[in-house]
């Protein structure tokens, strides 16, 4: 144990000397969390819309204004043709063209039905779809209104379903409810993969390793003198984390945070062990870097940090599974939007205390002090 | 002294079939200053680094401080103290966080770190630049802080690689002459140099060919055996023979 403590101090020392590190662990948290949750807001807002309109009747308006006032559509122009409109996605100044043709409400009224021209830019996929939704929503809308207007009063009305809808745990279904705990998840891992990967391999490289494995120091508490300063560190950060989350989002978390911070703790151990055992298995910093770059894209992509693992094909499915940040981030989402308690994360944290045990334990395994 | 601090008999280490270390024996007894010869790439490192305990030999045994380099090598680690060809110091902190760190790992008490801190300071004289960052400092004086470093937890033996590389000449005697303190002490000293001056200094010295050790004696018997004015000489006639190009 004395040992540890001599260890201790010299990695504290070394730590706290290096002040570009002290630096990022307060702008780190702060910074990815002010900037990123706006760079990846995936609500669909502002579609711009390209009209053109050979009606001109009380309908045309009637279907412009309901269109102009859903909230979710800029009409940026109002052209004479289509191809005039046409210019104007291939500008990429607008999202969709609607072409209201005429004859428009002459033939509503008098036949009933009347078809619409909807041309959508779908180069961002997601946009073009959730954009053309919208507006079918609101012309479908505006369809369920005119029936009332010209059909015979005396004709029973068919039977109408009415859904009433509600989201619940993010009311307002808003993007940065999901994105910040995922970003905050985000933080742990890469101060838990990088730096203490990096950390070790330096002293590869420089030799002082070399230095050490020639002195008494036990396997264990060398790796021991290694995980808890950048532990506390990650902690730290990870508290900072929450602060802004706070600050920047008034998002508390509905659950317990003591169940936040014990299952933080022990992924930031098996992230460390992660970082660990890319140290052992690298000779310089490059390398590690590479390693560790390599993974956090796996380990970000496949998380569902940003998609739903739900809508993956089973294989990737699969090797989500495998990784701790999955289940950190679903936990972490569990109990700051829904609430949940020990029981229901339950199974995650086992999840994550055996990727704990397997990459620390691999890490001790591999770390030779004699070769 | 009779006991003998290192035994090596046959210790072979191979890569692949390239024999790095090739069935050497020698002895070396306790408080000697014993001079370990060899053109680059001639097998001093990893002989040394087997000694020491960083690696496995072949074949072949090995003892050091009366344990198996095999099975012991954490006792072994406790007994000794080395300097790398590369500087291991933690350049980052000062030389007092240096000396109490490496004092720490080898179980030497907080009070005693203190006072032999002190006192190593002074004949170093060290004081003023003792909060200083090791990196700061000039070669000489972190080669002679490395090998204080080295023999600060009092060890048996210890094993200094090339510790003189790039030195100034007035160091390098400075350096010799805490060698001869440490080894009145009582501390055994295994010592690799390029400098054949410095082979003189030596109680005894080996020469290393090939992986393998082709002379062992006294420095003046040596001289004597290869009629040679100089160890310079002796070194020239042994290593003319190598087939291995320098690294």
């Amino acid at each position: 144990m004395k040992v540890l403590r001599f260890i201790l101090q010299k990695e504290f020392r070394q730590i706290f000397r290096d002040k570009t590190i002290l630096a990022m662990m307060f702008v780190m948290p702060t910074v990815q969390l002010i900037v990123m949750p706006l760079a990846m807001n995936f609500d669909v807002k502002n579609v711009n819309i390209s009209l053109v309109d050979h009606d001109h009747s009380t309908y045309s308006q009637k279907l412009i204004s309901k269109i102009a006032s859903s909230g979710y559509f800029r009409i940026i122009s109002s052209d004479f043709s289509f191809k005039e409109a046409l210019m104007h996605i291939e500008k990429e100044e607008a999202d969709l063209v609607v072409e209201i043709p005429s004859g428009f409400e002459r033939n509503l009224v008098r036949d009933g039905a009347q078809k619409l021209a909807v041309s959508v830019d779908a180069i961002n996929g997601s946009k073009a779809s959730i954009g053309g939704s919208y507006l079918n929503t609101v012309i479908s809308d505006f369809n369920a209104g005119i029936d009332i207007n010209i059909r015979n009063i005396n004709k029973t009305p068919s039977g109408v379903i009415d859904i009433s809808f509600r989201n619940w745990f993010n009311p307002m279904a808003e993007y940065k409810y999901y994105i910040v705990p995922g970003i905050l998840v985000l933080l742990l891992t890469m101060i838990g993969g990088f730096m203490t990967a990096l950390n070790i391999v330096r002293e590869k490289e420089v030799g002082t390793i070399e230095q050490i494995n020639v002195t008494p120091i036990k396997k264990w508490e060398f790796i021991l003198g290694k995980l808890i300063p950048f532990w506390v560190i990650g902690m730290t950060v990870f508290s900072i984390g929450l602060v802004v989350c706070f600050v920047v989002y008034r998002i508390v978390p509905e659950g317990s945070i003591a169940l936040i911070y014990l299952i933080a703790s022990v992924y930031l151990i098996a992230l460390l062990g992660f970082g660990l055992l890319i140290s052992t298995y690298s000779d310089n910093q490059v390398q590690a870097m590479f390693v560790a770059f390599f993974f956090m894209m796996i380990f970000m992509l496949m998380s569902g940090l940003f998609t739903s693992i739900d809508s993956m094909p089973t294989w990737a499915r699969i090797i989500s599974n495998l990784t701790p940040v999955t289940h950190f981030i679903k936990v972490v989402r569990m109990i700051v939007l829904k609430g949940s308690g020990f029981e229901e994360v339950k199974t995650e944290l086992c999840y994550i205390l055996a990727f704990a045990f397997v990459l620390n334990g691999w890490a001790i395994w591999n770390y030779r002090k004699t070769n | 002294m009779e006991e003998k601090a290192i035994i090596c008999k046959e210790l072979t280490k191979q890569f692949g079939d390239f024999y790095a270390v090739n069935k050497i024996s020698f002895e070396v007894s306790k408080g000697e200053i014993f001079g370990f010869l060899g053109a680059n790439g001639a097998g001093k490192t990893t002989a040394m680094r087997i000694l020491c305990g960083l690696s496995y030999p072949s074949s072949g045994t090995a003892s050091v401080a009366g344990f198996d380099v095999y099975r012991q090598q954490e006792s072994i680690k406790k007994n000794i103290g080395y300097m790398s060809q590369k500087f291991s110091l933690y350049e980052n902190l000062t030389v007092l966080e240096n000396i109490e760190f490496f004092g720490g790992v080898y179980g030497v008490s907080r009070k005693e770190i203190k006072e032999r801190s002190n006192d190593l300071l002074e004949t170093l004289g060290l004081q003023k630049e003792s909060r200083k960052m090791v990196g700061e400092l000039p070669l000489g004086w972190k080669q002679k802080l490395a090998f204080s470093v080295a023999i600060f937890h009092r060890p048996k033996i210890v094993f200094l690689d090339e510790p003189t590389g790039g030195v100034d000449p007035v160091t390098r005697r400075q350096f010799w002459d805490m060698i001869y303190e440490a080894a009145a002490s009582g501390i055994t000293v295994f010592v690799t140099t390029h400098y054949m001056d410095e082979a003189e200094y030596c109680n005894r010295i080996s020469v290393m060919v090939d992986g393998r050790v082709e002379a062992l004696d006294t420095p003046a018997n040596l001289k004597h055996q290869f009629s040679a004015d100089t160890i310079d000489e002796v070194f020239y006639q042994l290593a003319r023979g190598a087939k291995r190009s320098a690294d």
